[in-house]
């Protein structure tokens, strides 16, 4: 198993589908593990009630089908599919609502879904994901890329209160993959993928979800810049490595 | 509790005497009901590992094996299939990992047979496109695996010794050299401006990549014995920074046709340059960079032609390079921006509030028609 995680963290991040369908079919007693570990690029199915769209994952599916946040409704329909309780479904509806201002402000676009469902220890897990496709054809605004793809799921587990406070537990996973291409330089590429973790004890009194929204915010402003300054930072000073910019090379000694 | 648990073991061991289940790469699947409520409570059972542990609340996995359990078939994998799965993580290995990657699948693939079957074939692949740099015994320096040098299957041609050298592919090794034949390698006519072009190439080379090499073919028309005919030429340069222990590994390569056409005294040059970086420090980011030029100069002597192709692959080169830093200066403030902003356009982080008074707040700010 922790050879198949090894083989994922090499195998380029745009052919992550298609890698972890080789690992399912190649360790199939492994297939829990492997997709609960393994993220991929999000689906996206519409909503037939009210037209909008709503993000597939693990934690909206039964079987094959899966529940829109908006009508609470499995698609396709499901006779006896699990369901939040109603006072759960206030809050997850009401966090569909606000995360999608959110997501506005800071992918203006995009599609956003929130799913909760209670757990066994009395407190309830909350699922945030947004999609983004900024290519030019997508909501690009500045039609710069010629694909680009933000996926981001934050899994948090909240905890019982206790004393005024909750346990609240954050595993945050983002993909992006970003192309231009263009006459004068050719196709550039850069894709990838991060977890992390974050726990935080927060008092009650602001409520759930404003706790919840401000570590999601926090960590999707760690993960960008993580993923901006250090890693694809990385990436660029190993092309200035492979091949110093032109004024280093004139420095240099003619046999060096 | 502990009592189902136990009852479902049961069934579940007789399981293990059927045939293996397959899935799809949507389902987690097994083929009786009692497997995967076993499976299910396992994974309810398993500690927190910090980083890993993805919750997964037994309601529903047991409700999503009641439904699982109905019906989908079993798809054994052929053999053949398995090898073609291997050979595609071997070859989509980034620059230098190849090895690393062979080690983890031969423990994935558990069969020996398939593993060295698709070893055998994918790493030529995978060396002839990465074009890796081999030392050759006996102090002849060092020859790059290409397709354009390659003889026979094992054995490629370094031009500027005349040295062919025998590689083992799946070990990245040269094991043994031997003089290249007179019909292995190109006319004297030819080889003047081979030879030429190989200096100058060599000189571009070592000034400007660190640690790069450099090696030219001719593709075409290898035995022309003198002015009249056209032929072709290709120069391929080959850099790679491998730093694991770094996390971060990284390649360029540039292969340049030049086809000198003897009818108008003309060359014409076409390039291809790559280059690729991944960093996998607790994360998996890879850098896919590429870029074709074409140019154009005249047919002259071998060493002025020599000195003219220098000097436009060196131009194009710096060019490409200085483009590939504006992509990446451009990053945070136009393409990143595209996907996610840094802040929204307040330039505040969002006033997250309490919930009853974001209703209020929301109703306030669609009359005002602003946020969604």
């Amino acid at each position: 198993m922790e050879a198949a995680m090894g083989l994922m963290r090499r195998m380029p991040p745009r052919h992550s589908e298609t890698a972890l369908s080789a690992l399912l079919s190649l360790l199939p007693q492994h297939s829990s593990d492997l997709l609960s570990q393994v993220d991929l690029p999000l689906q996206v199915l519409c909503d037939v009630d009210n037209g909008k769209e709503f993000i597939l994952c693990e934690y909206n599916r039964d079987a094959d089908s899966y529940r829109s946040p908006w009508s609470n409704k499995y698609h396709p329909p499901l006779e006896d599919g699990p369901y939040p309780s109603s006072e759960l479904r206030k809050l997850e509806i009401e966090a569909n609502d606000i995360f999608a201002i959110y997501r506005d402000q800071y992918y203006e676009g995009g599609i956003s879904s929130v799913y909760m469902w209670e757990d066994d220890n009395e407190g309830f897990v909350a699922c945030f994901l947004i999609k983004k496709d900024g290519s030019k054809t997508g909501h690009g605004r500045r039609g710069c890329l010629e694909e680009g793809a933000w996926d981001a799921i934050h899994v948090i587990e909240v905890g019982p209160e206790e004393e005024g406070t909750t346990r609240y537990c954050l595993t945050s996973t983002v993909m992006l993959s970003l192309t231009t291409d263009d006459e004068s330089s050719g196709s550039f590429s850069l894709s990838g993928s991060l977890r992390r973790q974050m726990n935080m004890k927060l008092s009650v009194a602001d409520g759930h979800l404003c706790n919840m929204g401000k570590m999601i915010e926090e960590m999707e402003g760690k993960l960008r810049n993580s993923l901006d300054q250090v890693y694809f930072g990385k990436t660029r000073e190993m092309v200035c490595t492979l091949r110093p910019p032109a004024e280093v090379a004139q420095m240099r000694l003619p046999d060096s | 509790m502990i009592s189902i648990f136990v009852f479902s073991l049961f069934p579940s061991l007789s399981c293990f005497t059927n045939q293996k289940a397959f899935t799809d790469h949507y389902l987690l699947l097994h083929i009786s009901l009692s497997l995967s409520f076993s499976s299910a409570f396992l994974l309810f059972l398993v500690p927190n590992k910090s980083k890993r542990f993805r919750f997964f609340p037994l309601k529903f996995a047991l409700q999503r094996a009641r439904k699982i359990g109905m019906a989908e078939e079993e798809t054994e994998l052929s053999e053949e299939q398995r090898k073609e799965i291997a050979k595609w993580f071997l070859l989509n290995a980034p620059a230098g990992e190849i090895q690393y990657v062979a080690k983890d699948l031969k423990s994935v693939l558990n069969d020996d047979d398939v593993y060295n079957e698709a070893v055998s074939e994918a790493f030529p692949v995978y060396n002839k496109s990465h074009m890796i740099c081999l030392e050759m015994p006996g102090r002849f320096g060092d020859v790059l695996v290409t397709s354009y040098g390659e003889l026979q299957d094992n054995e490629y041609l370094d031009p500027k010794t005349a040295q062919v050298a025998i590689v083992d592919h799946v070990k990245q090794v040269c094991t043994e050299v031997r003089p290249a034949t007179d019909e292995e390698l190109p006319s004297p006519y030819i080889e003047e401006y081979r030879c030429a072009l190989d200096i100058e190439m060599s000189k571009y080379v070592g000034e400007a990549y660190p640690k790069g090499f450099c090696s030219v073919y001719c593709t075409n028309g290898k035995d022309v014995e003198g002015p009249g005919s056209d032929f072709e030429l290709v120069v391929v340069i080959s850099a790679a920074r491998l730093s694991p222990q770094n996390f971060c590994n990284g390649s360029w390569r540039s292969i340049w046709n030049i086809e000198f056409k003897d009818d108008i005294q003309i060359l014409e040059l076409k390039g291809k340059l790559q280059v690729g970086a991944h960093y996998f420090e607790e994360g998996n980011v890879q850098l896919d960079a590429r870029h074709e030029c074409k140019d154009s100069t005249l047919f002259q002597s071998p060493d002025d032609s020599a000195v003219s192709i220098a000097t436009i692959i060196r131009h194009h080169e710096t060019e490409y390079l200085a483009s590939l830093e504006a992509s990446y200066l451009n990053l945070p403030d136009t393409t990143f921006k595209d996907l996610r902003r840094k802040l929204p356009v307040t330039r505040t982080l969002f006033p997250w509030h309490n919930t009853s008074q974001f209703s209020l707040t929301r109703e306030i700010s669609k009359e005002l028609g602003i946020g969604k």
